[in-house]
């Protein structure tokens, strides 16, 4: 019956892994495995089939220590999608004001009986550490600004999908490099798969070290559009800024956000993605992010498809 | 209190450059002989084989006690002491409440009497409750017998207060001790800031912001002719005003820890908690500075910053987890491993790291061998190899990070005012 719908097959033997902590350390091939099953999934849904009964009887929790909606939705649609059981657990309600730590909150409600938990966290390293005390899965939702490794996924497969490739091409993710997780694993992502990745922004905000890693870094949006394939422009994230690092809001506009006339430096077929939440007229206008160029809401689908993916892989074994 | 002889051992007496295989004989609590033959009712150890140090002293130690003995007591903390072979160590007052009172003080030395281990020396508070607001009452925490002040834990930001305690306590003749740290830079901060933050999305402390207290703590020293210590130094930028500052004649005087000498930012990649520290474990380049700044007399001691923490408060989230790592057990075999024997120390400099020069830095008749001196001596295996196993650690706390490592030298018997206080 399952096979009736998507054309699957079993989750393949060189997928090893318990957890999706990051992108850093996925090999390409890895990496291709889950952006081709991906490709898969988003297929079968634009067909308009909506259920995929592969992960009946799993249950998957979503533990979200920060606020999330879209996040938090794909998951849990990507999880019922395919008939897992799914529970939302937000540190707003629990016992964490009430001074319990990470690990026993997240032991307590793995003992419920949880296959899969997804995790965001405002601080780095957490979901690495509740799957050294966990037997579940994790999967890493976010973890302050070190990684989201599903974000990086849809991001590249939306890329792919649009480009029909991500080997060669031009990726300059531009903004708030500092402190975007998206960044960071786009970044790793990208370069494992062999695109060439520009960081772009205010000198405050992106650092030249990045050219140690591998990565070129620029201060001028105007400078590199000539020649980038993909803008993906990052949301400032005033939330994780204790010290502003640029003068105001309207400077910050006037020399990163993309609007029409950047645009028309671009290259013909520049394609524009944005993680979102967008603050429109910070990062993006509206004609840019509303227009041909935009694949903002390819991504939010493709989260979906992405993210069932990936629960697949980690759960889907008999 | 009978006699001990210490036989065939080598001594390294660095406060008297010594540094032969001889015979030690202790009568009476004190030093009392070189080179005697044991007679028949002296206690004899065969030191065949083995170095025979002036007790260790670490200048930098956190005994939590009072106020929080989940952590640590004086009882468990002076024991983890003498397990490392450490006979003296000063205690940092940032417990609660602080001790900037005699009473403090006083109820501290009461504690060490009763666990009755190594010699506990009382560092008090530069300023009152810590507060970094009006200078402690110095004087009397002096007279109750403070050795030296500080309010580590915090910096003492205020530069007036700063200037003025350097001034207050030319009376004494005793050292400010300042944890160097700019905290505008270090809001949120949980690793050295550099190419590992960077990658890991992780709050950066930058090594400017200990550079930039350091230079101003020595530009106060030098202005007041005042003491100046510089605890737990971990950058390049704080060895070189050091440096500087030492040939001009500027009072200063400075110790390293071992984690700041053996670890680099590096090991924050596993998020480990225990990788945790404050200052942060630095880039290479820092730590190959440090090591230099060790051998050529620029760093005087090396000292632990034994920082106790139970587990529960270590195993949360990085940015949750205090800073800090117990240090007293692992000490000596960090020292012998990744110092001595990779050539950047030889014992003599080594140990007066650990003896006459804290000695000499906190004003106590300590740290050496002399004739007539207290009777703390350290025997240390150099040989023997372990393995770093928290479990067996005397300390009430595990937050180490080397449990696994395997490590060459470790103290096999300390001797406290002539009495011998622990044996392996």
């Amino acid at each position: 019956m399952i096979s009736d719908l998507v054309d699957l097959g079993p989750v393949p033997d060189c997928w090893t892994r318990r957890h999706l902590l990051g992108l850093e350390d996925l090999t390409a091939e890895e990496l291709t495995l889950i952006l081709d099953k991906a490709d898969v999934f988003r297929k079968a849904i634009d067909e308009g089939h909506r259920k995929f009964p592969l992960l009946t009887g799993r249950t998957c929790v979503n533990l979200f220590f920060e606020n999330s909606t879209r996040t938090r939705t794909s998951f849990s649609l990507a999880a019922r999608r395919l008939g897992a059981d799914t529970v939302d657990f937000s540190a707003a309600t629990s016992s964490l004001s009430k001074g319990e730590t990470v690990i026993d909150t997240a032991k307590n409600i793995e003992a419920m009986g949880v296959d899969v938990m997804v995790v965001r966290h405002r601080t780095p390293g957490t979901p690495r550490l509740l799957s050294q005390n966990l037997d579940c899965s994790i999967v890493n939702a976010g973890d302050g600004p070190h990684e989201h490794p599903t974000q990086g996924l849809l991001d590249i497969l939306t890329i792919r999908q649009r480009l029909g490739r991500i080997a060669g091409l031009t990726v300059a993710m531009v903004g708030d490099i500092a402190h975007s997780r998206t960044a960071r694993s786009n970044i790793w992502g990208l370069k494992t798969l062999g695109a060439e990745v520009i960081v772009c922004g205010p000198s405050t905000l992106v650092s030249p070290r990045w050219r140690e890693l591998g990565v070129e870094y620029s201060y001028s949006l105007d400078a590199i559009l000539p020649r980038v394939d993909v803008l993906n422009l990052l949301r400032i994230q005033f939330e994780r800024q204790f010290t502003r690092p640029f003068p105001s809001v309207r400077e910050y506009a006037t020399l990163y956000a993309m609007d029409s006339q950047r645009l028309a430096k671009t290259k013909d077929d520049i394609l524009i993605l944005a993680p979102g939440p967008i603050n429109r007229g910070v990062e993006v206008t509206p004609d840019v992010a509303d227009g041909d160029h935009s694949a903002i809401l390819q991504q939010v689908t493709n989260g979906v498809a992405v993210r069932m993916a990936v629960l697949w892989l980690l759960a889907g074994r008999p | 209190m009978s006699r001990i002889l210490i036989e065939n051992g080598r001594v390294i007496d660095p406060s008297q450059q010594i540094d032969r295989v001889m015979n030690l004989l202790i009568d009476g609590g004190k030093i009392a002989a070189y080179d005697v033959q044991p007679a028949a009712e002296d206690t004899v150890i065969d030191a065949t084989g083995k170095i025979v140090s002036p007790g260790l002293i670490d200048m930098h130690v956190h005994l939590r006690e009072p106020g929080r003995e989940e952590d640590e007591t004086i009882r468990t903390g002076t024991a983890a002491a003498l397990a490392g072979g450490f006979t003296s160590i000063a205690c940092i007052p940032n417990t609660e409440p602080p001790i900037d009172s005699q009473a403090t003080v006083e109820f501290v030395r009461h504690q060490a009497n009763r666990a009755d281990q190594c010699n506990v020396f009382v560092l008090g508070c530069v300023s009152k409750n810590r507060e970094g607001k009006e200078l402690a009452e110095i004087a009397q925490l002096y007279e109750a017998g403070a050795v030296a002040f500080t309010d580590d834990g915090a910096p003492v930001y205020d530069a007036e207060l700063m200037r003025r305690a350097f001034e207050y306590c030319l009376m004494f003749d005793k050292p400010i001790l300042n944890h160097a740290e700019i905290l505008e830079l270090t809001q949120h901060g949980v690793m050295h800031e550099g190419l590992v933050s960077l990658q890991l999305g992780l709050g950066g402390i930058p090594a400017a912001a200990e550079d930039v207290m350091v230079s101003r703590d020595i530009a106060l020293a030098e202005a007041t002719g005042g003491r100046l210590h510089i605890m737990h130094v971990s950058t390049a930028g704080s060895v070189e005003a050091l440096r500087r500052a030492k040939k001009r004649g500027v009072r200063v005087t400075a110790e390293v820890t071992p984690h700041h000498l053996t670890l680099t930012d590096e090991a924050l990649r596993t998020f480990d908690s225990n990788y945790k520290m404050n200052p942060p474990l630095r880039s290479r380049d820092h730590v190959d500075a440090c090591i230099a700044a060790l051998a050529d007399g620029t760093l005087d001691a090396i000292a632990t910053d034994h920082a106790p923490h139970a587990q529960e408060k270590k195993m949360q989230e990085l940015d949750r987890a205090p800073f800090g790592i117990v240090g007293l057990e692992t000490c000596l075999g960090l020292v012998v491993t990744q110092l001595i024997e990779p050539g950047h120390l030889d014992w003599s400099t080594a140990l007066a790291k650990m003896t006459v020069n804290p000695a000499r830095i906190l004003g106590i008749a300590k740290g050496t061998l002399a004739i007539g001196a207290d009777a703390d001596v350290t025997v240390i295996d150099p040989d023997v190899q372990w393995t770093v196993d928290p479990a067996q650690f005397c300390s009430k706390s595990r937050n180490t990070p080397y449990t696994g490592w395997v490590l060459r030298g470790r103290a096999t018997t300390v001797i406290v005012g002539g009495r011998i206080k622990f044996q392996r």
